[in-house]
């Protein structure tokens, strides 16, 4: 039962990481039905800005020594501001002057863009992992859980049970809070229901008055913010290095896919789906002698879900069926 | 209708002012070319029709206006040179388009589909009397609000297409063949709200059918239009009694 409640644990965090970069990837499908495959280097970068924020410059340091946590939180959101910016530029400059029907050329490009940003922070930063580490957005140390059952010895210490560290408990509330406030944008503002036409219907929304490529932006900027939190996030467990994201954004596709390309919260539960997949499946099967060799490539596992799935249901989960009227 | 009507409409209706005017309109896809040489006046306050069998390009006409296809020429609003503006900012200056087929946005709830309608307004409590209006006068629309727009039926999607467009208190609206694919008792009742709309709120139209006697019945004026050029024009009344449009597009 312990191991089974811990497991759980954490597949429920890894998959709240994937969950990010995954609604980061559908935020990004919706509005123009194209993968972005820059996505996780956009956050591994984004992450690196933070990192510098946080640790490698002193533009922070009027922020005291005893309030780790604040300048971890003031770096993120300066590094999330400033990957929406960035992602705003580069939608401008590098994916809008092609033809959005045309998917070729803006795949080529986002794929250069992965192999770009990649090489640039290798380039500055080495391939190692950062030293000093990143900083953790929650207590991540190695007494920082609850300790949910386990049994108390006679001498008054407490041994076994299941472990919730804090800094799982603080990814998948950040992803609760992120996906709440993306909510909020979409639903509440007017630039989200211009987001929301847009990715309904592009000529129509035009026809409307909507200037599609500001929406267009706006997408990118959102998913680029929410992807450098993800990474944020991830970074700590991960360490931070220019490779981290690599493996991340192949769940995360994977999460998309299952949960339905243009479903936000499809692309939620997908991810987390993956994540426990990766720990409760993974887990439990390899216990088992003739598939141990999961262990090494767990990744099989999360691609046969990812099958199962798009075999009996094409769109995902969550995924409007494209019907087509004529 | 009777000559009585039309006149009284021409004196109310219409100032002699010209709200859109196209002139030496020519549009191309790759190298067909679709538009030439096209020139046509939709006066203040009259509806004006454009009839044309498939292919004619009717459809490339109204896009052409909103510059939402490659063309030259010059596209006049009210005065303005609006040619060589972008969609928006034509929309803006009161230019509001039912594109062909669904003019909706599916995935969004109907009264989304309103509020997305009237995005150039700022006026908020304007917009919300102006939806309650539409839910009045199309109550179905009012009972599914918050249904997806999609799953209203052919006719209550083209009635949503056509409130959402007018949700931008347009100047003109262009309407690209309203009747396609709907029951003929349903066409003639878009047909009468189109009339009344025009009577009420003095909007400007400009229909493109295939559909002719019911559009030359709400029209004060008409063109006919073979191979992207005009070939025809004139009177609404004489158009229908012209025996060449009666046997192309009339049924005879």
């Amino acid at each position: 039962m312990d191991l089974f409640l811990q497991r759980i644990f954490d597949g429920f965090t890894t998959g709240a990481i994937y969950a990010a970069v995954a609604v980061a990837l559908v935020l990004i499908f919706k509005a123009t039905t194209l993968i972005n495959f820059a996505q996780g280097e956009l956050a591994m970068g984004g992450a690196f800005v933070g990192y510098i924020f946080a640790v490698r410059s002193d533009v922070l340091d009027f922020i005291s020594e005893e309030d780790t946590f604040l300048k971890t939180w003031v770096a993120a959101i300066l590094a999330m501001i400033i990957s929406a910016i960035v992602a705003m530029l580069v939608e401008r400059a590098l994916v809008r002057p092609f033809d959005p029907d045309d998917h070729l050329p803006v795949v080529l490009i986002t794929l250069g863009l992965f192999l770009i940003i990649n090489a640039v922070v290798g380039e500055i930063f080495n391939y190692q992992a950062q030293n000093p580490p990143m900083p953790g957005l929650f207590p991540n140390g190695f007494e920082d859980f609850w300790r949910i059952g386990g049994t108390t010895d006679a001498d008054g210490s407490v041994s076994g049970g299941a472990r919730l560290f804090w800094d799982a408990a603080g990814i998948v509330a950040s992803l609760a809070a992120m996906l709440f406030i993306l909510y909020l944008l979409l639903n509440k503002t007017k630039m989200g229901l211009a987001f929301r036409a847009v990715s309904s219907n592009v000529e129509s929304a035009r026809l409307v008055g909507v200037r599609t490529g500001r929406v267009l932006g706006f997408g990118w900027a959102l998913a680029a913010a929410f992807g450098t939190l993800g990474a944020m996030l991830v970074a700590p467990r991960l360490s931070l290095q220019p490779n981290m994201m690599a493996v991340v954004l192949i769940y995360a596709l994977a999460g998309a896919a299952i949960g339905g390309l243009d479903s936000l919260g499809g692309a939620a539960v997908g991810g987390l789906i993956i994540g426990l997949v990766n720990s409760v499946g993974v887990g439990y099967i390899s216990d088992w002698e003739p598939f141990e060799f999961l262990r090494a490539i767990p990744l099989l596992l999360s691609l046969i879900a990812m099958l199962l799935t798009l075999l009996y249901r094409p769109s995902g989960l969550f995924g409007t069926k494209r019907v087509e009227r004529v | 209708m009777t000559i009585a009507e039309t006149e009284t409409r021409g004196a109310s209706g219409s100032s002699g002012e010209i709200m859109l005017s196209v002139s030496g309109l020519e549009a191309s896809y790759g190298a067909v070319q679709v538009l030439r040489d096209l020139s046509l006046e939709v006066p203040k306050g009259e509806v004006v029709v454009v009839l044309g069998a498939n292919g004619a390009g009717k459809t490339t006409t109204l896009r052409s206006i909103c510059n939402m296809v490659t063309c030259s020429g010059s596209v006049t609003l009210d005065g303005t040179e609006i040619g060589k503006m972008n969609t928006a900012d034509i929309v803006n200056r009161g230019v509001a388009h039912v594109p062909q087929g669904r003019g909706t946005f599916p995935e969004l709830s109907v009264k989304d589909n309103l509020y997305v309608g009237a995005y150039t307004r700022t006026d908020k409590s304007g917009v919300e009397d102006d939806i309650a209006l539409w839910f009045e006068k199309y109550p179905v629309l009012g009972e599914r609000h918050d249904q997806a727009a999609g799953s209203l039926s052919g006719g209550e999607q083209q009635m949503l297409a056509v409130s959402r467009a007018l949700m931008s208190r347009p100047q003109v609206l262009l309407l690209d063949e309203p009747s396609l694919g709907l029951a003929p008792i349903i066409i003639e009742d878009l047909f009468q709200t189109f009339k009344q709309i025009n009577e009420e709120q003095g909007t400007t139209m400009l229909v493109v059918e295939q559909n002719a006697n019911l559009a030359l019945d709400i029209a004060t004026r008409g063109y006919v239009l073979e191979a992207g050029e005009i070939v025809l024009e004139g009177d609404a009344k004489k158009l229908q009694s012209d025996p060449a449009v009666q046997e192309a597009y009339l049924g005879g």
